[in-house]
């Protein structure tokens, strides 16, 4: 899908978080060729200033939610960012879709920062790019008929549907959501959970955008549901050739629908990589630990399943670590990691060599260590005979409230 | 027995009518052991748990039927002060929110020695004492400073772990953690299950978990209880259920979740949605949503059958499903 990985995020690398302040020196636009990353994150932060004082106020410090973020997103693929709470996450998310803006950085869409515009050139291009958010029950507005919300869009860009045709395109996504198109006159209420994120889902195609920034999609969803709402986003992506950056902090529903997974602490992207060289090959503790954590369903994995318990508590991003953000809770951590701020890039130890452990970790200390069992050994019960896309989910949407 | 439910039927009586919440759930713990409660949303786990703790909320609630043996004592039939009394000193319950079930204007060492003060009869001075022992006890760092502060001056993982010291305070017989990790991150779970596993081995508790997370309940069950739409549709010991489900349901289930081992294809998904408990189908509750269901599935209501002597299903197709694999 995309030729030449190593062009990938690592390249604009850590340097760019360590010169925050520097603005990002590349803003010249360069052509954006076919198999350019449609979206360039580079050095992104956004920082929010803690004040002291209640007349005269003064900034005491800041609270960076996000410090120093890069990564790369190509046409058509799902780049899936996990973290745990508070590591920025949703703080990436509301940048990428102009909902806050970043301190510092760039974010390129086909080569144009579009963290600086402003005005009609800014709104040409927020429509490219937009959010699913995650709680189903409360970003749909009680009030409006589930019509109105998903054709809300078109208010503030008429170009992309005439009023004429409004209610034949919105009827248009509720049928390629999965949704009953006679249901355009129900208010929000009267949809379980499931049906709620396939309208919020449906929103944001209103548009026709490129990207996607799904923001914990499928969180607030129970086990069953939540299959229906992913496969949804599945089937979207290959209809539409949507590239999505899905954020979840449950990691295997991250494997399941990203091509390539970035791995967040404390404003930072840790590690990135394919899905494979994350899952599979990790090189950062953080990760590792991460991984290991996750509780597997399947009970004779307790036994011979190394943990990886970490102690402590996740620093507060209003007092960030020197050096290594990480140290504090790293078993490895050792002098140089206190001193020295380890970058996003390949380890030294795997740049020549042709392993899945080439790939980006910003750790002075990277090594690979496989906490996944090896596929094929969970004893999980077989594929599914028939799987059920939920198509039929809104016939019985009645029966519930 | 520690712990028999047998035949529970909770309803509330709402504006809609009446919502049969809880309808004939069985399940039974022993000492030591854990049991896993497992189902979606809705489907009765926290209200099945509150009529055993005795804390439902009685209107709207009410239980219809059914027994619940504690020790062999019908906990439904006690006098209000003993079954207290039980309440307060024989099991303790771990809620998924620590922050909304701790008071945020006393300290946490005063809300730890309040058990001991009140059950124990113990001086303010003891009782704090055994506060900071609690603490040291759940790794809370600098039990003796932290002693004197409030709940939110604690991350979520460490507020959890207060809960657990105060469940486990006065030693009970019986803990009901309901959901205690879900609004934890992982790494935050895998300390905080650590622990509470590693306590109820020290203490010989029984324990009962909620959860619907099929991830933990893997790594910490001895047997599980799955309910849907009010009842157990299946039990049986952790390593069977998860080789070879004897219920639609849990099988669908099982086969919905993504995983971490491989990059996934589609995904199975269970049909439609789960019933509205006002309005609950008749014959078997699952069978609009069952790829199996049959005619008699849609006019009886399946009995709870004797798969072997640990497992139970409430499938009329049990064996078929158990042989489908
Ligand atoms: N408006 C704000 N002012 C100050 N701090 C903020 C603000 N918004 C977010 N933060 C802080 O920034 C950090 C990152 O928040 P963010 O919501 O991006 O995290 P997240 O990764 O999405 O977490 P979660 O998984 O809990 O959703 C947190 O520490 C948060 O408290
Ligand atoms: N106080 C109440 N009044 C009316 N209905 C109630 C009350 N408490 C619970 N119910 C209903 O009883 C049913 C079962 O609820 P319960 O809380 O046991 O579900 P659960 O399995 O714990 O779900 P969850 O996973 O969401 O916690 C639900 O339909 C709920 O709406
Ligand atoms: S740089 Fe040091 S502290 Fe940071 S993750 Fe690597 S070993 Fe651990
Ligand atoms: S009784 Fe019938 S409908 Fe119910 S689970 Fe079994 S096969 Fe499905
Ligand atoms: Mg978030
Ligand atoms: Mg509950």
């Amino acid at each position: 899908m995309h030729a030449d990985r190593d062009k990938g995020a690592g390249t604009g690398g850590g340097a760019a978080g360590s010169t925050l302040l520097s603005q990002a020196s590349e803003d010249a636009v360069a052509p954006y060729t076919e198999g350019d990353p449609i979206l360039q994150v580079r050095g992104l932060a956004k920082h929010y200033p803690l004040t002291q004082g209640i007349l005269f106020k003064r900034q005491i410090g800041a609270v960076r939610a996000v410090d120093g973020v890069d990564f790369d997103l190509y046409a058509g693929e799902t780049l899936g960012i996990v973290g745990e709470s508070g590591c920025g996450k949703s703080t990436v998310a509301k940048m990428l879709v102009h909902l806050e803006r970043p301190t510092a950085g760039a974010i390129r869409y086909k080569g144009e920062d579009i963290s600086k515009l402003s005005g009609r050139a800014l709104k040409a291009v927020r429509r490219n790019i937009q959010m699913v958010f995650q709680d189903p029950y409360t970003s749909l507005n009680p009030r409006m008929t589930v019509g109105d919300i998903i054709g809300e869009p078109y208010e503030i860009h008429p170009e992309v549907a005439p009023k004429g045709s409004r209610r034949q395109k919105v009827q248009d996504l509720l049928d390629v959501v999965g949704l009953n198109p006679e249901y355009i006159n129900r208010y929000p209420h009267q949809f379980s959970g499931g049906q709620r994120q396939r309208i919020g889902i449906a929103r944001g195609l209103a548009l026709n955008p490129e990207i996607i920034v799904a923001d914990e999609p499928v969180s607030a969803l129970d086990v069953s549901v939540q299959a229906q709402v992913v496969n949804l986003l599945d089937r979207l992506q290959a209809e539409f050739n949507l590239s999505f950056v899905f954020i979840a902090h449950d990691l295997s529903i991250v494997r399941h629908i990203s091509d390539r997974v970035g791995v967040m602490y404390l404003g930072r992207i840790v590690e990135i990589g394919s899905d494979a060289e994350i899952y599979d090959h990790p090189t950062h503790p953080y990760t590792q630990a991460l991984l290991s954590a996750v509780p597997v369903p399947d009970p004779t994995a307790r036994e011979h399943r190394e943990r990886i318990i970490l102690h402590g508590d996740v620093p507060s991003p209003a007092n960030i670590p020197s050096g290594c953000r990480f140290r504090t809770r790293c078993w490895k951590a050792q002098e140089r990691c206190e001193l020295e701020v380890p970058l996003l890039a390949v380890p030294a130890e795997f740049r020549h060599v042709d392993t899945p452990a080439r790939h980006d970790s910003a750790c002075h200390f990277a090594e690979e260590k496989r906490v996944v069992p090896p596929e094929g050994e969970l004893e999980i019960p077989g594929p599914a005979e028939a799987p059920g896309d939920g198509e039929t989910s809104e016939a019985e949407g009645d029966e519930r409230s | 027995m520690l712990l028999e439910v047998r035949d529970l039927y909770v309803e509330f009586h709402t504006r809609e009518g009446v919502a049969k919440a809880v309808n004939g759930v069985n399940y039974s713990v022993a000492e030591g052991e854990t049991l896993a409660v497992l189902g979606e949303s809705g489907s009765g786990k926290s209200v099945t748990a509150q009529a055993v703790m005795g804390i439902l909320d009685m209107p709207p609630g009410k239980i219809a039927g059914g027994e619940i043996l504690f020790k062999g004592q019908d906990l439904l039939k006690a006098k209000p002060d003993e079954r207290r009394k039980i309440r307060g000193q024989e099991m303790a319950m771990i809620f998924q929110d620590a922050l909304s079930s701790l008071n945020p204007v006393l300290t946490v060492g005063q809300q730890l020695g309040e058990m001991f003060v009140v059950h124990r009869g113990m001086s303010r001075k003891d009782a704090k004492a055994k506060a900071i022992e609690l603490m040291d006890r759940v790794r809370i760092p600098a039990a003796k400073e932290r002693v004197n502060q409030y709940p939110h001056q604690f991350s979520g993982g460490m507020r959890q772990r207060i809960m657990i010291a105060m469940a486990m305070a006065l030693e009970p017989s019986l803990i009901i953690a309901d959901e205690p990790t879900t609004a934890l991150d992982v790494t935050v779970q895998a300390q905080v299950m650590d622990l509470l596993a590693e306590l109820q081995r020290e203490l010989n508790m029984g324990l009962i978990l909620i959860t619907h997370d099929l991830g933990v309940v893997a790594d910490v069950a001895d047997k599980i209880a799955v309910m849907y739409a009010g009842r157990i549709v299946e039990t049986a010991p952790v390593h069977e259920i998860y080789k070879a489900p004897a219920h639609p349901y849990t099988k669908g289930l099982l086969q919905s979740i993504p995983r971490l081992d491989q990059k996934g294809r589609e995904l199975y998904a269970i049909q439609g949605l789960p019933p509205n408990l006002t309005r609950i189908p008749p014959g078997c509750a699952f069978n609009p949503r069952c790829p199996m269901a049959q005619d008699v599935c849609r006019s009886d209501v399946p009995p709870l059958y004797e798969v072997d002597e640990q497992r139970r299903s409430a499938c009329h197709f049990w064996k078929e499903t158990l042989d489908a694999r």
